[in-house]
């Protein structure tokens, strides 16, 4: 299936950050990314180097994994939107429970999807996600 | 066990390989286990925490991880030991996490803790309070094999399946 490339306000790709312990399962959403027209600014295997990972790239978006050694999605998510207000976040994860829904979402993700993912719908997501961010990324290191 | 713990993976496993395979994973053994755990081909585990505890070994054989290496990876000829494993990890996570999100909906809370690569042959049994229940699962080519021994905690509050 072909994907419209995705956009956001003037800018010509949309800037990914690739989270998730398995290296199968980050190069499967990498390769969805890419038909959906979007970059990889970078991957990371866990919650302690996904906020590292977004400290020096600055993604216009984030697909995290919840479950995951070291520090889960959950907690990284709260980090990272501790520091970027503005950060966009979409968990992507197996475990779907709403306990989990709504931790993300509390603590400051925008979007839930549930593994094995059907790209038609996460690029649906994607897009609106990206719809509601429409003020440009942050464009300096470190944040708030 | 309580058999209504079991048909939440059951579910799962079908539902995971008919996305990802993209075949039907047909249910062609149950058996109640009771000695040490021999692995098949290319196994994954993942423990629990929590109202239910314990653990799952998803086990394929040679034939169906080679299957589904090839069908999720897009490679063609035979997939190297690491590509079948990562692929193993990642259906065990899928399989597992679309399962205890049926039992969370069924009032259970728990941890689910990363999967690991299973290599030793010969794995734990289960322990005094958990049965060990085997599920064969026929696919296309080969077979997956479900190893599980958990046990519910008895304060745990459940709904009743619908």
């Amino acid at each position: 299936m072909e994907f419209k490339p995705l956009t956001c306000g003037d800018q010509p790709k949309i800037r990914f950050l690739v989270v998730d312990d398995s290296v199968f399962a980050r190069k499967n959403i990498c390769k969805m990314v890419e038909a959906f027209g979007g970059e990889i600014a970078g991957e990371a295997g866990d919650g302690l180097a996904a906020i590292s990972k977004y400290n020096d790239t600055l993604p216009d978006i984030v697909l995290m994994d919840i479950t995951m050694p070291k520090m889960e999605g959950i907690e990284a998510v709260e980090h990272i939107v501790h520091d970027h207000p503005k950060a966009c976040i979409v968990m992507v994860s197996s475990v779907g429970y709403q306990d989990n829904i709504l931790s993300a979402l509390q603590k400051g993700a925008r979007h839930f999807v549930q593994k094995p993912v059907k790209p038609e719908a996460f690029y649906e997501i994607i897009r609106y996600v990206l719809s509601e961010n429409t003020e440009p990324a942050p464009t300096t290191a470190g944040g708030a | 066990m309580n058999m209504a713990l079991i048909q939440p993976f059951i579910n799962s496993l079908d539902a995971v390989i008919s996305e990802t395979m993209r075949c039907s994973a047909r249910i062609a053994d149950v058996t109640m286990e009771d000695g040490m755990y021999q692995r098949t081909g290319v196994a994954a585990l993942v423990t629990l925490s929590g109202d239910i505890e314990g653990r799952i070994i998803l086990d394929m054989d040679s034939d169906a991880a080679s299957q589904a290496a090839s069908d999720l990876s897009e490679i063609t000829g035979p997939p190297s030991e690491e590509t079948a494993r990562e692929i193993v990890c990642e259906l065990t996570n899928m399989v597992i996490g679309n399962s205890v999100t049926q039992l969370n909906d069924r009032g259970y809370n728990f941890r689910v803790h990363p999967p690991e690569i299973f290599l030793i042959d010969v794995g734990p049994r289960g322990t005094l309070d958990s049965e060990t229940v085997l599920l064969r699962f026929e696919l296309p080519k080969g077979a997956v094999y479900l190893n599980i021994a958990v046990h519910e905690h008895s304060d745990a509050l459940v709904e009743s399946p619908v």
